[in-house]
């Protein structure tokens, strides 16, 4: 046995701007053991619950993400509106799920930068935020926000949009795609960028599946496994399927988000060719009363709510799983036996978003 | 061997003018709709205190007796809810953010 040794990783790391902390164990070059510390920003927010309105607690809930911001935001009130049995216009379902997809397509080229940040392809990194910028241009016009959109309310949709926004966001999402493809091509095909992917990182489909995996660490490795196949706001009448690749190493983790990209821009289409006209919200009377467990897809996997109220304006419960740390444990496998230069590159293929995590 | 990938991209983009701007000598774009600095036109204002009951952060400090509607800018998060809550729609969020504030104080209207 060589000479072990411990080398700490985060909370303040250049790859990943988010406070985590990985105890590296290390045999030479080998990561032997990596024991994961988080809890730097915790912000309780199972306190701050009780002393907040139901309704104004959408607000936090969106906060608990910088990059989801949205899907929090339509987890907490789905919900909340499934507690009080509230029938949400079919429009507002709608328009969730185009601004969740987009959500999603920001977060992934998010993410491609970081990554490609990560293995140190720096103008690859520009690129993607560059085009990650017309992205958020079009959810700025469509919802007000750039990152916190608050569009989504107990009961429906805070906004509209119009005809002619519509046909301007589907006219910008045809260049994103062009511009999309060109930086894609790269990460699937360029063989420096696959000499660092192919093969790093294995994650069987039964360690997925017993180490809890979500999102596309679980689809990476085989696992056709998607919340949207819940049905929630309009998935039930747009065609939809899970995409997975089977390796399992971090080229899969990265393809499947890469066809993401796509597939959501397709769902965003489809969506919008369906749309039917109407009223955007119901209004909301009363308080919730019982108990729910809210389940969404959001860009790095599954996030699960529990929510509870006893028929007073504050909830007396609130909890959130968030995906980043389902992943976790898979992550910490990953680790085990990995060259340490190739640890900033497997912490960001899990897609890690810290705040989130702490809640 | 598909070696650098980027080339295309990257010589289409040497002749290209850059996408960032020269922020803060050319001003930023405003967009349309989106939720920037809380304007209130006070001559509407009924100081019925809603806002202030209603505003997540505690932002708004409104004063029924003396007629005052306060704001804190650094507070405020922009968030559309006094806005949707003003019975006499006297409150709106401007396209654009505003300077930047360097004191703690309340605006006062
Ligand atoms: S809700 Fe409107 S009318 Fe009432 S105090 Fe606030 S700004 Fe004035
Ligand atoms: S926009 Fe939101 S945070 Fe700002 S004053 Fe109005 S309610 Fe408060």
């Amino acid at each position: 046995m060589g000479h072990r040794t411990i080398i700490p990783f985060g909370p303040q790391h250049p790859v990943l701007p988010e406070p985590i902390h990985i105890d590296l164990v290390v045999e030479d070059e080998k990561v032997v053991e990596a024991v994961p510390s988080i809890g730097f920003i915790h912000r309780g927010l199972e306190r701050l619950v009780e002393k907040k309105d139901f309704v104004e607690f959408v607000y936090i809930a969106e906060r608990i993400c910088g990059i989801c911001s949205f899907i929090h935001g339509q987890t907490y009130c789905q919900g909340v509106e499934e507690i009080m049995k509230i029938e949400v216009p079919t429009r507002a379902k709608y328009l969730r799920t185009i601004w969740g997809e987009l959500s999603r397509i920001h977060s992934h080229l998010l993410w491609a930068g970081l990554m490609a940040d990560g293995f140190g392809f720096e103008s690859l990194f520009m690129h993607s935020w560059r085009v990650r910028e017309q992205v958020l241009d079009i959810i700025e016009a469509t919802t007000g926000g750039r990152v916190i959109f608050g569009s989504c309310k107990v009961g429906g949709a805070r906004r509209d949009i119009s005809p002619e926004q519509m046909t301007w966001m589907l006219k910008q999402l045809e260049v994103v795609e062009k511009e999309m493809r060109l930086i894609v091509d790269v990460f699937m095909n360029d063989d420096s960028v696959k000499h660092r992917l192919c093969g790093v990182g294995v994650i069987s489909k039964a360690d997925a599946i017993s180490l809890g995996a979500v999102g596309p660490t679980l689809r990476g490795s085989g696992v056709a496994d998607d919340m949207r196949l819940l049905k929630y706001a309009a998935f039930g009448e747009l065609d939809f399927a899970p995409i997975s690749r089977t390796d399992g190493d971090s080229y899969s983790r990265c393809a499947v988000r890469c066809d993401e990209l796509f597939q959501s821009l397709d769902i965003i289409r489809q969506a919008a060719a369906k749309m039917p006209t109407g009223e955007i919200a119901v209004k909301v009377t009363g308080n919730p009363s019982g108990e729910f467990f809210s389940r969404v897809e959001q860009p790095r996997g599954e996030v699960v709510y529990y929510i509870k109220g006893n028929g007073t304006k504050n909830l007396t419960r609130f909890r959130a799983r968030t995906p980043t740390f389902a992943n976790v444990p898979a992550l910490v496998k990953m680790l085990a036996g990995c060259e340490l230069a190739d640890v900033p590159v497997l912490v960001l293929t899990i897609d890690p978003c810290i705040s989130c995590t702490e809640r | 061997m598909a070696f650098f990938q980027m080339k295309k991209m990257i010589l289409a983009w040497t002749f290209r003018k850059p996408v960032t701007t020269s922020y803060p000598f050319e001003p930023r774009k405003i967009c349309p709709g989106s939720r920037g600095r809380l304007d209130v036109k006070i001559s509407d204002c009924i100081f019925c205190t809603l806002c202030d009951k209603r505003c997540p952060t505690q932002a708004l400090d409104v004063d029924k007796a003396n007629k005052k509607w306060r704001i804190d800018r650094l507070r405020c998060i922009s968030c559309g809810y006094c806005v949707e809550v003003c019975p006499k729609k006297c409150l709106t969020l401007t396209g654009d953010h505003g300077i930047p504030t360097v004191t703690k104080e309340m605006e006062t209207f």
